[in-house]
C-alpha cells in the first residue's frame, strides 16, 4: 500500500466504523460518537502540536479542557444579581489583592540583591497578602455561596452567546500554559510532565470546591445552547412538514437535526485549526520547531532560543485543548468537576495522538476518531466476549460474575495494550510523519 | 498546661499523622527515585505498581483470615506484605521483559520511557481493577490504638487527648527497617555498590564489567519490594482506593524532585518535608493557637490556611518553588 492510499483508505475505515454503528445502534449513537470524536481530534491537535511538533510532554490536558469547561459557565450562563450584590465586588478586591501580593513580591525580587535579606522580604510580602487576601475573600465567598445554594449560590456568568465561550477557553488555558511553561520549560522534559500532571489535578480541585465560581460538585446545568432545542423543532409546524417530507418522525429528526448541527460547528472549527496546523508545519516557523525537536543543542547553536519557542507552542497547543474543553462543555450542556479524570481526559488523548502518528495532523485527527469510537464501543464488546468465556460456566459461580463484571474495566486495559502495542511495532503511528 | 495540651493538640493532629504518611510518602518516593537513577526516567506507573501490591495483600489477608490465621494486636496484613511484595515483584519483571527491556536496547530518549510507562499504568490500572474491582478496602484488623484518647487523658490529666493508632506506629516502624535494610543493602553489598555505581556513571560501570540487565533486574525487585510496603501500609492507615493510589504520583514526585531525583536521602527527606507541609497547611490551628494566645488575641475562625481538598496544591506549590529556585532539589540529584 503506497504512502498516498494509505491515509484516505483509513479514513474511510473510521467513516465505515460509524456508519456501521449507525445501522447497528441507531444513527443517534453514530452521531453521539462522532460529535464526541471530532471534540476528540480538536485535542488530539493541540496535543500533536505540542508532542509532534516540539517533543513537548504534557500530561495536564485534563486541566486545560476543564478551563475550558469553566470558560463555557463564566460567559453564557445568565448573571445572579443577588449573588453579585452580596459578594460579587469583595471577590474581585479580594483576587487583585491577591494579584497585587504576587506582583509584590515578583517586584521585590527583582529590586532587592539576592541573599537573605531578600528571601525574607519576598517571604513576608507572601504572607502578608496571603492573609489581607483571606480577610476579603472569605466573608465575600460566604456571602455568594448562601445565596439560594439549592438553585445558584454563584456568581454567574456574563450571559454572552456561548459560541464567544470557545475563545475564551482557549484564553484561559493559555494563561495557566503560560504559568507552567514559565516555571518547568527549559528543565529536563519529565519536570514538564509532572508539572501538568499537578497543575491539572489543581484546576479540577479548583471546580470542584469553589462553589462562588461555579457551583463546585452541585454543578452548572442547563447552559445556553448555539443550535435550537429538540422540543422547538418539534412544535415548529414547518419543521414537522418537512420530516415528513422526508418520511421522518419527529422526534427522531429532531433529535437527529440538532445533533448535525452540533456536528457541523464542530467540524467547521476543525477543518480551521487542521487547515492552521498545516500551513504552520509548512512554514519556516514549523520546521525551526522540528529542527528543535530533533537536535535541541543544534538549533540552540544556529540561535534559535529553545525555551522561548517551547513556551510559545506549548501556549499553542493547550490553547486548542481548551478550546476544544469549552466545546465539549457546549455540547454536554452542563459543567461536571466531577467527571474530570485524567485517564479518560489526558492519557486518552496521548493514546489518540500516538496511535494516530505523532507529528501529522491528519494521523491525530484520525486517532481521534478511531480511538474514541473504540473507547465507546470496548465496553460492549468487552461484555461480548465475557459472555463468550462465560457461556460455559455454571450460572452463579464466582468466577462468572467476577468476569461479568469486570468487563466494565476492559477499557483501560485495552487502551493501554494498544498503546504499549503501537509504541513498540509501528511507534510512528497508522499515519507518520513525512 | 495551656502549652502542654496545645503541644498535644498539635502532635495528635498534626505531628503524629504527618510523620506516617512522611513515611509513606519517603518510602513511595525511594522507588522513584531508585527507577529515576538506574532507569533514567520518571515512573508514571509507580501509583499503580504501589495499588496493585497492595491489592495482592488483601487478596492474601482476606485468605489468611479466612483461614483463622493472625498475629493478634498487629493487622493480618503484616503476614500478607510478603505476599504482596512477590506480587509486585512478578509484575514489574514481567513488564520490564515485555516492555522496557526492548527500550533500553534502542537507547530510546528518556521521555520515550515515560510514555511507555504511561501505557504501563493504564494497564496495571485496569489490572488493579480486574483482580479487586473500583471499591473501598478497608481490611486493617487486630489492635485500633496504641495509645486511645482516653486512656491519655487519664494517664496525664490533660484537657487535650493523644491517640496513636497501630497502624501510624507499625507505619513508621516498617519504614525504618525498610530504609534501613536498603541502605544496607546500597552501602555494603557488591550488587548494591553496582548498583550505585551505575547511576553515577553508567559508562563507566559497563567497562568495569558490571552486568547492567542485572542491575535492573535488582533495581525493579527493590523498587518493587518498596512500593508494595508503601502501598499497604498507606492502605492500612487510609483505606484501600484504586483510584487514590494514581493521585498519590503527585506529591510522591513531587517528594522525589524536592530531595533531588536520584538520591535515595533526599527521597525520604522530601517525603517527610511534603507530608508535613501538607498537612500543617491543611489543619485548622485555631485550637492549638487557642491555648498559646492570649484570650484577646484568640483567632476568631478556623485558621486553616488551605481546605484539605488543595492538598494537592501544596505539594504542587513546593515543587514549584524548588523548580524554580533549585532545580537539583535539596539534596543534589542528578538532574536539571
Amino acid at each position: 500500500m503506497t504512502e498516498t492510499l494509505r491515509s484516505p483508505l483509513l479514513f474511510a475505515l473510521v467513516a465505515a466504523l460509524l456508519i456501521g454503528t449507525g445501522i447497528v445502534q441507531g444513527w443517534n449513537s453514530a452521531l453521539v460518537i462522532l460529535n464526541m470524536g471530532l471534540i476528540s481530534a480538536i485535542m488530539a491537535l493541540g496535543v500533536n502540536l505540542q508532542w509532534g511538533f516540539a517533543g513537548l510532554f504534557n500530561v495536564g490536558v485534563m486541566g486545560f479542557v476543564a478551563l475550558g469547561g469553566l470558560a463555557a459557565v463564566l460567559v453564557s450562563m445568565p448573571p445572579v444579581p443577588d449573588a453579585w450584590s452580596a459578594g460579587g465586588p469583595r471577590i474581585v478586591v479580594a483576587m487583585l489583592l491577591g494579584a497585587a501580593t504576587i506582583f509584590v513580591a515578583m517586584v521585590v525580587q527583582r529590586r532587592i540583591p539576592p541573599g537573605r535579606s531578600r528571601t525574607w522580604a519576598t517571604i513576608g510580602v507572601l504572607v502578608a497578602g496571603f492573609i489581607l487576601y483571606r480577610l476579603a475573600f472569605d466573608p465575600a465567598k460566604s456571602a455568594v455561596e448562601s445565596v439560594d445554594p439549592a438553585s445558584t449560590g454563584y456568581l454567574g456568568g456574563l450571559g454572552l452567546p456561548i459560541v464567544l465561550a470557545w475563545p475564551v477557553g482557549a484564553a484561559l488555558a493559555a494563561g495557566a500554559a503560560w504559568i507552567i511553561g514559565k516555571t518547568a520549560l527549559g528543565l529536563r522534559s519529565d519536570y514538564l510532565a509532572i508539572a501538568t500532571l499537578g497543575i491539572a489535578e489543581i484546576i479540577i480541585a479548583i471546580l470542584k470546591n469553589e462553589d462562588w465560581l461555579a457551583r463546585g460538585v452541585k454543578n452548572v446545568s442547563g447552559l445556553p445552547r448555539p443550535v435550537p432545542l429538540e422540543i422547538d423543532l418539534q412544535q415548529d409546524p414547518g419543521f414537522v412538514e418537512r420530516a415528513a417530507g422526508l418520511g421522518f418522525d419527529p422526534v427522531l429528526a429532531s433529535t437527529l437535526y440538532v445533533k448535525l448541527a452540533y456536528a457541523a460547528l464542530f467540524a467547521l472549527v476543525l477543518i480551521a485549526l487542521i487547515w492552521l496546523a498545516q500551513k504552520a508545519l509548512a512554514s519556516p516557523w514549523g520546521r525551526m520547531m522540528r529542527a528543535i525537536r530533533d537536535n535541541e543543542v543544534a538549533a540552540e547553536a544556529m540561535g534559535k532560543d529553545v525555551t522561548a519557542r517551547h513556551l510559545q507552542i506549548f501556549i499553542l497547543g493547550s490553547a486548542i485543548c481548551g478550546l476544544a474543553g469549552a466545546m465539549m462543555t457546549t455540547l454536554d450542556g452542563q459543567l461536571t468537576p466531577g467527571t474530570y479524570q485524567p485517564l479518560r481526559f489526558t492519557f486518552l488523548i496521548w493514546v489518540m495522538v500516538i496511535v494516530g502518528g505523532s507529528g501529522n495532523n491528519f494521523g491525530a485527527v484520525l486517532g481521534g476518531f478511531l480511538i474514541w469510537w473504540l473507547w465507546v464501543q470496548v465496553e460492549p464488546i468487552g461484555l461480548g466476549v465475557m459472555n463468550l468465556i462465560t457461556s460455559g460456566m455454571a450460572d452463579g459461580s464466582w468466577l462468572k460474575d467476577h468476569l461479568l463484571d469486570s468487563a466494565a474495566h476492559m477499557r483501560l486495559l485495552t487502551m493501554g495494550l494498544i498503546l504499549l502495542i503501537v509504541l513498540r511495532f509501528s511507534p510512528r503511528g497508522l499515519i507518520p510523519e513525512r | 498546661m495551656d502549652a502542654l495540651n496545645a503541644l498535644v493538640v498539635f502532635a495528635n493532629f498534626v505531628l503524629i499523622p504527618a510523620t506516617a504518611y512522611g513515611a509513606q510518602l519517603a518510602l513511595g518516593a525511594l522507588g522513584v527515585t531508585l527507577i529515576y537513577g538506574i532507569l533514567r526516567f520518571s515512573n508514571f506507573a509507580h501509583g499503580d505498581t504501589m495499588a496493585f501490591g497492595t491489592a495482592v495483600a488483601i487478596l492474601a489477608t482476606w485468605a489468611l483470615q479466612a483461614a483463622g490465621i493472625g498475629l493478634g494486636p498487629l493487622p493480618t496484613a503484616l503476614l500478607a506484605l510478603p505476599v504482596g511484595i512477590l506480587g509486585a515483584m512478578a509484575l514489574v519483571l514481567l513488564t520490564d521483559r515485555g516492555v522496557y527491556r526492548f527500550y533500553r536496547a534502542q537507547r530510546v530518549k528518556p521521555v520515550i520511557f515515560v510514555i511507555v510507562s504511561m501505557g504501563v499504568m493504564f494497564v496495571y490500572n485496569g489490572l488493579t481493577r480486574f483482580v479487586i474491582g473500583v471499591d473501598d478496602q478497608r481490611f486493617a484488623d487486630g489492635e485500633r490504638f496504641v495509645i486511645s484518647v482516653r486512656e491519655f487523658r487519664e494517664a496525664t490529666g490533660l484537657a487535650e487527648g493523644l491517640a496513636l493508632r497501630t497502624t501510624q506506629l507499625l507505619t513508621v516502624v516498617v519504614a525504618i527497617i525498610a530504609v534501613a535494610l536498603l541502605f544496607w543493602f546500597l552501602n555494603r553489598t557488591r550488587t548494591g555498590k553496582s548498583m550505585r555505581a551505575f547511576s553515577d556513571n553508567e559508562d563507566l560501570a559497563l567497562l568495569s564489567g558490571i552486568n547492567p540487565e542485572r542491575v535492573v533486574l535488582v533495581t525493579w525487585l527493590i523498587v518493587a519490594a518498596l512500593a508494595a510496603t508503601a502501598g499497604v501500609l498507606y492502605g492500612l492507615d487510609k483505606g484501600f482506593k484504586p483510584f487514590v493510589y494514581f493521585q498519590l504520583l503527585l506529591p510522591i514526585f513531587a517528594a522525589a524532585i524536592v530531595g533531588g531525583l536520584g538520591n535515595p536521602l533526599g527521597a525520604i527527606a522530601g517525603g517527610f518535608v511534603i507530608a508535613f507541609a501538607e498537612v500543617t497547611i491543611t489543619y485548622p490551628l485555631k485550637r492549638v493557637l487557642g491555648y498559646l494566645l492570649p484570650e484577646s488575641l484568640e483567632p476568631d475562625g478556623l485558621v486553616q490556611l488551605l481546605t484539605t481538598d488543595y492538598k494537592f496544591a501544596v505539594s504542587f506549590g513546593i515543587l514549584l518553588v524548588v523548580l524554580l529556585f533549585r532545580p537539583t532539589g535539596l539534596f543534589k540529584g542528578k538532574a536539571v
